[in-house]
């Protein structure tokens, strides 16, 4: 597989540094399950991570930390070194890789898909982010997402099927980031449906009237 | 080697990786004792930076420490070093304690994880070598490229907080990330 759309440089940073909010971690760490060399690159920030570390100012702890430390060492599991093998993971039915197949699948290994109308379907996702919208979004084999702009970031991560608009052609692993202001129509690929995972923190502006008015009820 | 931690006090002789394998191998408590002195105060330094009181940024490295003690087995020099693979727990219990938040994380059990193409070099002093390669290229950084790094992991903000923390465009913070991070790949020899 060969992935030609990556996240910034920007985003991958906020992955490492731990700064970056989970709906929006879901769809980089996605990512990096499709992606060897942006997980090289995220080692390579935390090891930047770790020297500043390293060189850091040296705050005093009070003994009491040390002590109780100390007295926990004795108590609690010990993880062995070559954990106990688990019964063979399956994999999913629907494709998705991890970590995002524990957000989007119920316990029979399901989507629940909801109906968008146009032919296209939704599945919010549950995140502890307020006012960030994780979601996966099925679009039709050969059809349009109305042509829109972004009130704020949107992150898109392709699943499977492969979708292209003005800035690309977006396959399986491929990440788009949408700034504000970008004006796109994505259009997915005949052949197979696209489905995508969609994070986004502010409602997409769709250009034509139709879409406008269609929108409160697509639930976009 | 027992009593009170110096908190000044590097490792003498030991490495910080040979320390963690001692703990690794053998449970070795006086190597972990040398351990805890070198990066409890270190993590709590971070913690405070991050905006964590003192007693709470106390309560993350004791969970921290106690942690790197019962995970220690699981250890790999040929993957991270021993900062490193503190500052990841440190960063997860960080994120876990103080925001309530969870980090997701790629799964390398997954039968759908897409494996690395070639065995990455799996020796500890390639590895050792990198990280050599990548500090130096660190240190030899433009100050407005640096600034942005030390801001992201000592105050663990995103680029969007530190472009309106130094009044920048949003697009001249990407970009000296992006300058920064292909200084970087081509000094390790990536592309």
């Amino acid at each position: 597989m060969t992935i030609h759309h990556h996240p910034s440089d920007a985003l991958l940073l906020d992955y490492a540094s731990g700064a970056l909010g989970e709906a929006w971690s879901l769809a980089v760490a996605t990512h990096l399950a499709f992606c060897p060399s942006c997980r090289a690159m995220v080692g390579q920030l935390e090891s930047i991570g770790a020297g500043m570390l390293d060189n850091v100012d040296l705050a005093p702890l009070s003994d009491k930390t040390f002590e109780a430390v100390m007295s926990r060492l004795e108590t609690g599991t010990i993880e062995p070194a070559q954990p106990a093998p688990l019964a063979p993971v399956k994999p999913s039915a629907n494709g998705l890789p991890q970590p995002l197949r524990r957000y989007a699948e119920n316990a029979r290994g399901e989507i629940a898909w909801q109906r968008l109308g146009l032919g296209a379907s939704q599945c919010l996702l549950s995140t502890g982010d307020d006012g960030v919208t994780a979601r996966l979004l099925r679009i039709p084999a050969g059809k349009p997402v109305p042509e829109h702009t972004h009130g704020g970031l949107e992150l898109t991560l392709v699943l499977s099927g492969a979708f292209s608009d003005q800035l690309g052609r977006y396959q399986a692993g491929d990440f788009q980031e949408a700034d504000e202001g970008l004006e796109h129509q994505p259009h997915a690929e005949s052949g197979a449906d696209c489905i995508c995972l969609a994070v986004t923190d502010a409602p997409l502006r769709f250009k034509s009237l139709a879409a406008r008015i269609a929108q409160p009820f697509l639930g976009i | 080697m027992t009593g009170k931690p110096n908190e000044q006090q590097p490792a003498a002789g030991r490495t910080m990786d040979a320390l963690l394998m001692a703990v690794s191998e053998s449970k070795d408590k006086d190597a972990f004792q040398e351990l805890y002195r070198y990066y409890a105060p270190r993590l709590k330094s971070f913690l405070l930076g991050q905006g964590a009181g003192s007693h709470m940024a106390e309560e993350v490295v004791q969970e921290t420490m106690v942690k790197v003690w019962r995970k220690a087995s699981l250890f790999d020099p040929a993957k991270a070093s021993a900062s490193t693979w503190i500052f990841t727990i440190g960063r997860n219990l960080r994120i876990d304690m103080l925001r309530k938040a969870s980090r997701p994380e790629p799964d390398f059990d997954d039968p759908a994880f897409v494996p690395d193409p070639e065995p990455l070099a799996s020796d500890a002093i390639f590895r050792e070598q990198q990280d050599r390669l990548l500090m130096a290229a660190v240190n030899e950084l433009p100050e407005t490229q640096s600034e942005i790094l030390k801001l992201s992991f000592f105050q663990e903000r995103t680029h969007g907080q530190i472009a309106e923390q130094l009044g920048l465009p949003l697009g001249t913070v990407k970009s000296r990330i992006r300058l920064a991070l292909s200084k970087l790949r081509s000094e390790i020899g990536e592309n």
